[in-house]
């Protein structure tokens, strides 16, 4: 039974809670990526535009609470999710149009690219935290639980609980609809072929008619429906805040660079590896081992590796040891 | 206008700002020399800052976006050199702490000695593995007792182990130098951090410094807030000692008030202005001292190899320079001088508060200054700290007066009125990014353009 307890424990702590945040990470990778092999740089407006995304949504969210429109159980949000995508979308293509088109005519260096996403990224800061301020913002509704640790407990009679929240079984099930969708997209239909042919090779792609302005304006499209997307239900999951999508970056574009720059595979994996070590990493694995030794070995402390406060250090070392031993990434993105 | 009479007339225009500022009470300008003369402050520590991204990017084409980073370590290190030792403290925890971080370095040194010298295949993975294991738990082991037994003594006031003021805890305060000897210390922990970054991501694609650095100063963050023992986190340090003289002081001195006589002026606004001024004046001395070097190096043949290094890497290579060795001395330099800024700061604030470092303070908004100023002229950097600083101060009123004619037609009372009244704040983000976008699309070149 200590065993299974232990199983239990890891799923509830471990395994849920990654695999959720592997997905939310796997699908802003996909847009950093997507962006990379199109576009040909790294888009630091990234956080901030996936929280504007889900500001849009959670204000149309509100709108809808406000009609008394619901889904129950499922979260409002889902329904206002649409609305988000379309002024994401809008918004993007507008970003584009006004800034990025420009350095697309001149043929500038990839480096000019990041420097006008930063500016990107300040002004959709300034825009988020104008329009919804800088605070926490609750959005969630619909049932919480999918199993509630106490029904688990009363249905296994097991010491320990199993909670499986909506918003993870929600997000996981999201994410593998639309990587599906995303993969069936480029691999299977016109446009997705002439966005893949694109990214491989720029001249070849022009020189067998590909228009490049439609590729550009499909990938931010996607884009905007992955960030919108990504972005509610990490607001869902854990709670929205403009600053905190700032820092997603950091493991995201980690997520990226581990899967390889440019390859939407190696983007989903990266979300998962940097996801898993991330938790790994900071849990306190108290519980599971306690479940596991005997009572005489029963450990004191808290068996963590490192506090929560360095998550951020687990995306970043392993950054630092691809970048070190495998600078294209485990699925041989463009890079280098 | 031709640059040698657009540069001054430009610097002659900020100036202006500034004695408006100072003198005047129409529109956005205070009327107060203390707001004037603290903008000025923080706009010297800025140039600072700017001259170090300057040589990065203006010289080198390195990207960098990890000067909050730098930043904090440069604070870090006032606090490690200019407040008193606490007692107890390295008897207590202190040797074991710096016994476990050897430990570490050793795990890694290990690490590295077997990567090199085993050959490849499953055995090292394993072993290596296995070092790092056992090397992690003996870390924690030794690490965790002594962190407990430094944070235990008085965590309300101190809980850290101090620094190395000779003073003692009752009269540190009279060793006021030992801030300016923190400063060279903060460029030095600075450079080295700057050293393993650079060490792992130059030499790759252009964007991946950028990413590494925007980890690094991360990580640097979490460090300074949440290792108690070092800096007390984000419980803050405060009452660092002062280069200058102390506004008590300087009340009671006889000589002081028959000055402040002299001139009309009330003794305390009196003294408030004359230890800002004094900081002004050690600041600028140092930017002073940097902008010579840095404008002797740019010309110097170091300076024009690396503007070669910078137009065309292939081709400095072809001639024999070592493209990334020079870049990693130049991103350290730079850095450095990040960290050196960052000392100034902290010792100008008097206190180290890891909670109010933010990214987009003290680095884009540092980006932002080098790209208006101009990227690639020391003297455009400079200029560009001055403005854009200048502008992030008064964006706020400038905003408030937006927002209060914008709203003036709305009922009292709307949700509306008082939102945006509310968020007038935020403008300061927005109106930042316009400006680098603008200037970045209209004129790459900056206000002063790069010879």
């Amino acid at each position: 039974m200590d065993i299974l307890n232990a199983l239990v424990a890891l799923l509830n702590f471990v395994v849920i809670p990654a695999m959720a945040y592997g997905s939310q990470l796997a699908l802003g990778a996909l847009g950093v990526t997507l962006i990379y092999g199109i576009l040909r740089f790294s888009n630091f407006a990234h956080g901030d535009s996936m929280a504007f995304g889900a500001m849009v949504t959670i204000l149309v969210t509100w709108w809808f609470q406000s009609m008394g429109v619901s889904i129950d159980p499922l979260p409002t949000a889902l329904l206002a999710l649409p609305f988000g995508i379309v002024g994401t979308a809008l918004m993007l293509l507008a970003t584009d149009r006004v800034v990025y088109r420009f350095y697309r005519r001149v043929k500038a260096k990839p480096i000019v690219f990041v420097m006008a996403s930063m500016g990107v990224m300040f002004i959709m800061n300034g825009v988020v935290r104008f329009v919804i301020g800088p605070d926490d913002q609750r959005f969630a509704d619909g049932a919480r639980f999918i199993i509630s640790a106490r029904d688990f407990k009363s249905m296994t009679g097991l010491d320990e609980g199993l909670a499986f929240k909506t918003s993870q079984g929600l997000t996981i099930v999201t994410a593998v609809i639309v990587v599906a969708a995303l993969f069936w997209f480029l691999n299977k239909t016109r446009t997705g072929k002439s966005m893949r042919a694109f990214s491989d090779n720029e001249d070849l792609a022009l020189l067998s008619g590909i228009n490049p302005e439609r590729v550009v304006m499909i990938t931010w499209i996607i884009v905007a429906g992955l960030i919108t997307i990504a972005g509610v239900l990490y607001g869902l999951d854990k709670t929205f805040k403009p600053f905190t999508y700032f820092q997603l970056l950091l493991p995201i574009f980690a997520s990226a660079i581990v899967g390889g720059l440019g390859s939407p595979l190696g983007a989903i994996a990266g979300g998962f590896v940097i996801a898993f070590s991330e938790v790994t990493v900071t849990y306190a694995w108290k519980k599971v081992v306690t479940y596991l030794l005997p009572e005489s070995l029963e450990p004191s402390g808290l068996v963590q590796l490192m506090s929560t406060d360095y998550k951020f250090a687990v995306s970043f070392v392993i950054l630092i040891i691809v970048l070190l031993f495998k600078p294209t990434g485990l699925f041989k993105g463009q890079s280098v | 206008m031709s640059q040698s009479l657009r540069t001054p007339f430009l610097f002659a225009l900020v100036a202006l700002l500034f004695i408006l500022e100072g003198s005047s009470q129409f529109w956005i300008f205070s009327g107060s020399w203390n707001s004037s003369i603290t903008i000025l402050n923080m706009a010297l520590i800025s140039a600072v800052m700017a001259l170090g991204v300057n040589l990065q990017w203006g010289y080198a084409g390195l990207f960098n976006v990890g000067i909050m980073g730098f930043v904090a370590l440069g604070g870090l290190a006032t606090v490690l050199i200019s407040m008193p030792p606490t007692p107890g403290a390295w008897s207590g925890g202190g040797f074991r702490i710096v016994a476990g971080l050897i430990m570490g370095a050793a795990t890694i040194a290990l690490m590295i000695w077997q990567h090199k010298s085993m050959a490849q295949g499953r055995l090292r993975a394993l072993v290596m593995f296995a070092t790092l294991a056992v090397g992690f738990f003996v870390f924690r082991w030794i690490f965790d007792a002594g962190v407990a037994g430094v944070e235990a003594i008085n965590p309300a006031q101190t809980g850290y182990l101090g620094g190395l003021n000779p003073g003692g805890q009752d009269n540190y305060r009279a060793h006021g130098y030992m801030t300016l000897l923190a400063w060279p210390v903060g460029a030095l922990l600075a450079a080295g951090a700057a050293w393993l970054v650079g060490k792992t991501a130059l030499g790759l694609r252009s964007d991946y410094l950028a990413i590494a650095t925007l980890g690094i100063a991360e990580i640097i963050l979490a460090v300074v807030k949440n290792e108690d023992w070092l800096g007390r986190g984000v419980k803050n340090v405060i009452g660092l000692p002062r280069p200058v003289p102390y506004e008590v002081d300087l009340q009671q001195s006889t000589s002081f008030i028959e000055k402040a006589d002299s001139i009309g002026m009330n003794v305390t606004t009196a003294s408030t202005l004359a230890v800002k001024l004094s900081y002004s004046l050690l600041f600028t001395a140092v930017l002073l001292v940097l902008v010579i070097l840095a404008q002797l190096s740019l010309k110097s043949p170091w300076g024009r190899m690396m503007r070669a290094i910078r137009d065309n890497e292939v081709a400095a290579q072809a001639m024999g320079k070592d493209v990334t060795r020079r870049h990693l001395q130049i991103f350290v330099l730079g850095s450095a001088l990040c960290g050196l800024a960052g000392a100034m700061m902290t010792t100008l604030d008097g206190q180290l508060t890891p909670g109010t470092y933010q990214p987009l303070r003290y680095t884009f908004l540092i980006w932002v200054m080098v790209i208006v100023g101009g990227s690639g002229n020391n003297l455009g950097a400079v200029l560009g700290a001055f403005v854009i600083w200048f502008f992030w101060i008064q964006v706020e009123p400038i905003g408030n007066s937006v927002m209060s004619f914008v709203t003036s037609g709305m009922s009292d009372g709307s949700a509306l009125k008082s939102h945006l009244l509310d968020s007038a704040a935020h403008m300061r983000l927005f109106s930042m990014g316009i400006i680098l976008l603008l200037v970045l699309r209209f004129s790459p070149q900056g206000l002063i353009p790069e010879k």
